[in-house]
């Protein structure tokens, strides 16, 4: 590796981890001041503990996301199956943008697009609706990890196993599923992670009594920088972490969850 | 069974991304009310053919005239297109020579190398952004770090301009930008530089008329992939820019959540969207183009 | 005649496996050297080093008289032609082969195309991409390529490697033709011992990292150095023995098939284990006079191949020897035979 792309990589990695790192290093600051140290100190950690509001927030966003990334995995499962296997059907070609238009979309089209429906329904806005949302949102990200596993899948081994007398449910119980289970993990883990970060989409559908930790954040970090939110963007940085990592274990390839995004 | 397979995510997305496009579509023409739902007209399914007829009469042209009309909408979507246009050009520019080094790095370093470009992505963004804060305002670390080396006698203002917004994209979409790069300067045959090497070129010319050409895919993609969400971009013009930075995904939020003007938003969700198809189908066009010049 | 190409302990280590190892040759000008040796032999790795894209962990290169070890290699005056081709798929034919000729003018260098091109035969494709050529077509562009900036030395890489069989021994003869027209040194990497023996004035056979020996390919098919070269030129018998003592150019080798004469300029001492290399088609059934050596045995098997007969003899003390008749030499399993050999046909070496 040449001097040059050495220097680029360390530069590109310092840029972005540096403001990740200040938020950790800050939320052990005994000082209320969010830019002098004041010495280490775990108080916020204790102020955050006791933050009732910030603790029902976060329940409702691990709620909304477990619900959403397991609706969005089975759908988006279906749905890379049904771009892999089923060929040529009719609209084929809409259903692909459709998979794949919530990815790009911008969060606020998405945001008031649903909202408005949900209006139009007359259904109430609360953890269904986000739950919904979510699940939508997720669902294309899991068709293009599962895809890409499906993809690099060896055919023959369903046509082995339906050559030794199978049939379609069973060979798909007993051979794909078992070998794509990796990717499911983590595309589980990723729509699960996406709807515990987003922010937009949540402010639109949800309602009174819904609200989600990115939520609460925003109307904390709006009035400005807080050491409390330091504390919460640690243990939050911490766990994602954690959830990238093991679906980066789950799929063997890091870049897996990623790429196809 | 295989023809089954679709049905289910089918319904879903007709009903979830299809459908909301659709009623936002309607309601962009519709007319802004005091009433729940805030806007008229309201199809009334009881009214049967007549109910349409008064329904479709009542939808009009006007919202669209109103962001034709108000140079506050105007200068919102150009200043939209400018961020995330300069934001893509920087993006390019500080992304290509990582991503080139990433794909020449060691190749048992190379699965850690991208985890560590992965995990920023996929934290937080509100936090991401909201870390930035503490490093650009007057009496934050930027300024403290650039006065203590002696560079600036008084702190730069930077938060709240128009430069916090740009390093915040910068910040947040680099990985979209050095990912699918990547990936394509990773398939790379290395060969072929070793060529142009062997031919006579330099390291610099081998890159310019060998590396760089044969990434353009990714480079394409990339820039598509941080353009379309930056157009539309929300959280970081909303903390890092200032009261009077104008991006349409503000203008619209502030709309619906201030201003209660469902409609308005609406029209300017259909804007953003025209505005975003506009550029993609652009870059399909000259990609196709060149693709066929190429043959 | 100083010699023209000199590598001077070469070395090149990779962790802690060499790569090349301690490699010295020195190569006059015009000659085509094939580089023969198995898979992960080095011989890559060397055509690397001469070309500049590893830089060597010891010794030294030296080209016309001129220190290239620590030049880039965009600056050295080589060219290599490489497995893959390495054809830039974005560039057409002519621009590919043009890419090198960037300090001539215009008008020179489109000249200059149009003559590689028609060097290889493939006028009019200029304008084609590379990937609508067959795979013959694009070997002779790659070898245009390389050989646009008029190199001091062309190196390629397995040049036949990706060709079919019938068009590999095609294309052999038309690149012997164009080194010969142009008088270039070419450094030809192969792992067919064949393709070697049809291509090159010279053969080095390298084996783990070290250039086992060079030489012309007669040379090292009649006189191998070891058992590694003998076997990689072609089916070869090994009989050991044991080295009584040397008569000038001649050595007397003491074996359970007899005593046997045989050329040993490389054999060890007297008293020292030895093999007898012996190729099947040296020989004969004719009858043992002079100083001919004589093999008893008995035919195990046969094989009829048309032009020639291959027969399996299981001698007298059990092992077996493979020896390639004329057609008609009729012999029936079980038949007992006597084989003979002149002394030059078998070369003696250290066991």
């Amino acid at each position: 590796m040449s001097p040059l792309n050495r220097i680029s990589l360390g530069l590109g990695l310092a840029f972005l981890y540096a403001p990740i790192a200040v938020l950790v290093v800050f939320s052990f600051n005994a000082s209320s001041l969010v830019t002098v140290w004041g010495g280490f100190s775990t108080r916020w950690y204790g102020v955050l503990v006791n933050d009732g509001p910030l603790i029902a927030a976060a329940l409702v966003s691990l709620k909304v996301a477990a619900l959403a990334a397991l609706v969005a995995t089975v759908l988006g499962t279906l749905a890379a199956l049904a771009l892999d296997r089923s060929g040529r059907f009719t609209g084929r070609g809409a259903f692909t943008g459709l998979v794949y238009a919530p990815m790009v979309m911008p969060e606020v089209i998405t945001g008031l697009s649903l909202l408005l429906l949900f209006v139009g329904l007359g259904l109430d806005r609360g953890l269904v609706t986000l739950i919904i949302a979510h699940a939508t949102l997720g669902l294309g990200f899991v068709a293009v990890v599962v895809g890409a596993r499906l993809k690099g899948l060896d055919r023959s081994l369903e046509e082995a196993a339906a050559d030794l007398g199978a049939g379609p449910l069973r060979v798909f119980a007993t051979v794909t599923l078992p070998l794509i289970a990796p990717s499911l993990a983590a595309a589980f883990l990723l729509a699960f992670t996406l709807s515990l970060d987003d922010l937009v989409i949540a402010s639109f559908v949800s309602g009174p009594g819904a609200t989600t930790l990115p939520m609460r954040l925003y109307s904390q970090v709006r009035l400005g920088v807080n050491p409390e939110i330091n504390a919460a963007s640690t243990l939050l940085v911490g766990g994602v972490t954690l959830v990238v990592l093991t679906a980066s274990f789950l799929t063997g390839r890091p870049s897996a969850g990623a790429q196809g995004t | 069974m295989k023809r089954l397979l679709p049905v289910a995510p089918y319904l879903w997305l007709a009903a979830f991304v299809l459908l909301p496009c659709l009623i936002t579509l309607k309601i962009s023409l519709s007319s802004p009310a005091t009433a729940q739902p805030p806007y008229l007209p309201v199809l009334d399914w009881s009214a049967g053919i007549d109910g349409w007829g008064a329904f479709l009469e009542a939808l009009d042209f006007a919202n669209f005239e109103t962001l034709a009309g108000d140079s506050l909408y105007r200068d919102a979507a150009l200043s939209s297109l400018l961020y995330a246009g300069m934001a893509t050009a920087i993006l390019v520019i500080l992304g290509t020579p990582v991503a080139h080094a990433l794909a020449r790095s060691p190749a048992r370093l190379q699965p850690l190398l991208v985890a560590l470009v992965i995990v920023p992505f996929w934290s937080s963004f509100l936090i991401r952004i909201y870390a930035w804060i503490a490093i650009l305002k007057p009496e934050g670390l930027l300024n403290a770090g650039l006065i203590w080396a002696g560079l600036i006698a008084r702190p730069l203002d930077i938060l709240n301009t128009p430069a916090a917004v740009m390093i915040g994209l910068t910040y947040a979409y680099l990985p979209f930008m050095v990912l699918p790069l990547y990936a394509v300067l990773s398939r790379l045959d290395p060969t072929l530089t070793e060529a142009a090497a062997d031919l006579g070129a330099s390291p610099a010319r081998a890159f310019w008329t060998v590396t760089l050409p044969l990434a353009r895919p990714g480079i394409v993609a990339g820039a598509l992939l941080c353009f379309i969400p930056m157009v539309g971009e929300f959280i970081i013009p909303d903390l890092l820019g200032g009261s009077d930075t104008l991006m349409l995904g503000r203008v619209l939020w502030s709309e619906f959540f201030s201003n209660r003007d469902w409609p308005l938003a609406s029209a300017v969700a259909v804007l953003l969207l025209v505005l975003i198809v506009g550029p993609i189908v652009l870059f399909r066009d000259a990609e196709r183009e060149r693709g066929e010049v190429g043959r | 005649m100083a010699p023209f190409l000199t590598l001077e302990r070469l070395t090149k280590t990779f962790g802690t496996h060499d790569a090349v190892a301690d490699v010295s040759l020195d190569m006059p000008s015009g000659e085509i050297l094939c580089l023969l040796g198995p898979s992960g032999c080095g011989k890559s790795t060397l055509l690397r080093l001469i070309a500049g894209f590893e830089a060597p962990t010891g010794g030294s290169i030296h080209l016309d008289g001129t220190d290239l070890t620590g030049l880039a290699p965009h600056r050295r005056p080589v060219n290599m032609m490489f497995q893959s081709y390495a054809l830039f798929p974005h560039l057409s034919v002519a621009r590919n082969i043009g890419y090198g000729l960037k300090g001539l003018g215009r008008a020179a260098a489109s000249a200059r195309v149009d003559e590689l091109l028609r060097l290889v035969r493939l006028e009019g494709f200029g304008n084609r991409a590379p990937e609508t050529l067959s795979g013959g077509q694009r070997q002779r562009v790659a070898l245009a390529r390389a050989l646009a900036r008029e190199p001091k030395m062309l190196l390629l890489d397995e040049p036949l490697g990706a060709l079919d069989r019938g068009l590999r021994e095609q294309t052999q003869g038309e690149l012997r033709a164009i080194q010969r027209r142009l008088g270039t040194a070419f450094i030809i990497v192969t792992h067919d011992p064949s393709e070697a023996m049809a291509l090159a004035d010279r053969i080095g056979v390298m084996d783990k990292g070290r250039l086992v020996q060079i030489g012309r390919p007669e040379t090292l098919y009649e006189r191998p150095v070891n058992r590694f070269v003998a076997g990689l030129l072609g089916d070869v018998n090994l009989i050991p023995g044991t080295v009584r003592d040397a008569d000038g150019a001649l050595v007397r080798v003491e074996t359970a098939l007899g005593p046997v004469l045989a050329l040993g300029e490389g054999a060890p001492a007297a008293g020292a284990p030895a093999l007898v290399a012996l190729r099947p088609e040296r020989l004969s059934t004719s009858s043992a006079d002079g100083d001919r050596n004589a093999l008893d045995g008995h035919v195990e098997a046969s094989t009829y191949l048309g032009d020639r007969i291959r027969l399996q003899i299981r001698m007298v003390d059990g092992s077996t020897i493979r020896a390639t008749l004329p057609a008609g030499a009729g012999l029936a399993s079980g038949a007992p035979v006597r084989l003979s050999f002149a002394p030059d046909a078998a070369t003696v070496m250290a066991a």
